[in-house]
């Protein structure tokens, strides 16, 4: 295991975009102007969409950037204009539990990871079966080159349609709470659903 | 001077660029980072551009409510439809490699081809609705609480 | 605790801090909407964690180029947490519109105003308010 011989760039960019990660997720804890932390939730997005680059995930990467970078902040900042713009101070501050809570649970996972198979290591049981046999029988039963696609499109095709099912129900859930404008409001004093 | 005329102006220049590059994503997905998902993503970000520019009331006359209801539910059918025409020619449910009986490589295509505009269609329609249900809201908070 | 064992596993742990970062968010404040957007960053840090297993040393995107001896990096992860972003956002939507109807019903969004509302309308207002 050479690590240091060959000085790897792409570790040196993992720990500088990791960096920013950091600072960003703790100014969103901390920061109480809801406009502000809509945006610094657009720039920790837009940030780890660049990590995933980094981490040969292009795919991801494309979805995280139009999805956490574009949708979630605009339909973030559509219903902090319906709702309100700043967080207010709590009366009485009760936050030893949480913290204490996340503390306990951080401490635990991190101990799970010892045990597992190291950054990078081509014979991981997540990468050695059928991550391994995918890009193996794509070429020849698939002839797509973007193996992403073939798995996700045919291999794992059940997956994508509940997905597409998920999206869809998302969209009649927004549209039950909320309505769409079809139907023009009669004058009343109650508010309507719908209108 | 209309109010926002750099705006107005740099968003009509973008805007055909934004939906070619929507389209391009949906069909290069086989040979390129790309797929159903983003580029829905990015279709609907261009109808939701137009909107904030030129207002709701002009984006709805252009993509009214109707047909994004319609659109909504055509994509999910699509690809279910797909997969009963898997189911039809003699294969299993979503089995592609029947679609094209002298070729199944071909088939994969196809298949792949069909399901990924149906999860386009859904997934564009959808943020589209959203966006139009969170911003044909009546607002109730003043604009001197910024 | 050598340095490479380090090296192997620091990604695993600055994940696991930004979700504590994120679970913190969601369990202290009261905010609803600034609940969303910590369950947002709890959810990102989720699929850092997922992706740097996939990742290979010396691989580079799964995309398949003519050419001989070329590593690609493990597809599957890739593909499961695309359909999770997707997930996430379409749950972030419905939990916005939920809000936007708490906010339209009870007249604010911090969690003990509402609780307390609530309590009102059950109980009655106590003589200590």
């Amino acid at each position: 295991m050479t690590f240091f011989a060959e000085f790897d760039m792409s570790i040196f960019v993992d720990v500088v975009l990791l960096t920013f990660l950091l600072m960003a997720a703790f100014a969103i804890v901390v920061m109480r102007h809801l406009f502000s932390v809509v945006m610094v939730g657009g720039v920790y997005s837009l940030v780890s969409a660049a990590f995933f680059v980094n981490l040969d995930a292009v795919d991801v990467a494309f979805t995280e950037a139009a999805v956490g970078g574009g949708i979630s902040t605009v339909l973030l900042l559509g219903g902090l204009m319906l709702t309100s713009r700043r967080e207010k101070l709590p009366v009485t501050r009760r936050s030893v539990i949480p913290l204490l809570a996340a503390v306990v649970t951080g401490s635990a996972l991190i101990y799970a990871t010892f045990d597992m198979p190291d950054f990078e290591d081509p014979d991981s049981p997540a990468n050695a079966y059928v991550g391994r046999d995918y890009m193996e029988r794509t070429p020849r039963e698939i002839d797509v080159p973007n193996v992403v696609t073939a798995v996700l499109a045919s291999y794992r095709g059940f997956d994508t349609m509940g997905e597409t099912a998920v999206v869809f129900t998302a969209g009649l859930g927004v549209l039950v709470l909320l309505g769409m404008g079809l139907r023009v409001a009669p004058a009343t004093d109650k508010e309507e659903d719908g209108t | 001077m209309t109010p926002h005329l750099v705006l107005r102006v740099v968003t009509k220049i973008l805007l055909s660029p934004i939906i070619l590059f929507a389209f391009y994503v949906q069909f290069h997905g086989d040979f390129s980072p790309g797929g159903g998902f983003q580029a829905g993503v990015i279709f609907g970000v261009a109808v939701i551009l137009y909107a904030l520019v030129f207002g709701l009331d002009m984006a709805k006359k252009v993509f009214s409510p109707r047909i994004i209801q319609i659109l909504m539910a055509l994509g999910v059918m699509i690809y279910a439809g797909v997969g009963y025409v898997g189911l039809f020619m003699g294969g299993a449910f979503l089995d592609y490699n029947v679609l094209d009986p002298s070729n199944p490589v071909h088939g994969q295509h196809y298949g792949i081809m069909f399901v990924e505009m149906g999860v386009g269609i859904t997934v564009s329609a959808v943020m589209v609705g959203i966006f139009y249900a969170f911003a044909g809201r009546n607002v109730e908070i003043s604009d001197e609480d910024w | 605790m050598s340095a490479e064992f380090i090296l192997g596993h620091y990604n695993y742990w600055i994940a696991i801090v930004l979700m504590m970062v994120g679970l913190y968010t969601v369990m202290s404040r009261s905010n609803l909407v600034k609940k969303l957007v910590g369950l947002n960053v709890f959810q990102t840090s989720v699929f850092m964690l997922y992706i740097s297993m996939g990742k290979i040393k010396g691989g580079t995107a799964p995309i398949i180029t003519p050419g001989e001896g070329v590593i690609y990096s493990n597809p599957l992860p890739h593909v499961l947490i695309l359909t999770a972003i997707v997930v996430g956002v379409a749950t972030m939507a419905v939990g916005l519109a939920i809000i936007v109807r708490i906010r339209e019903a009870y007249g604010t969004i911090e969690e003990n105003e509402i609780l307390a509302i609530d309590h009102d309308l059950e109980f009655g207002k106590s003589t200590n308010a």
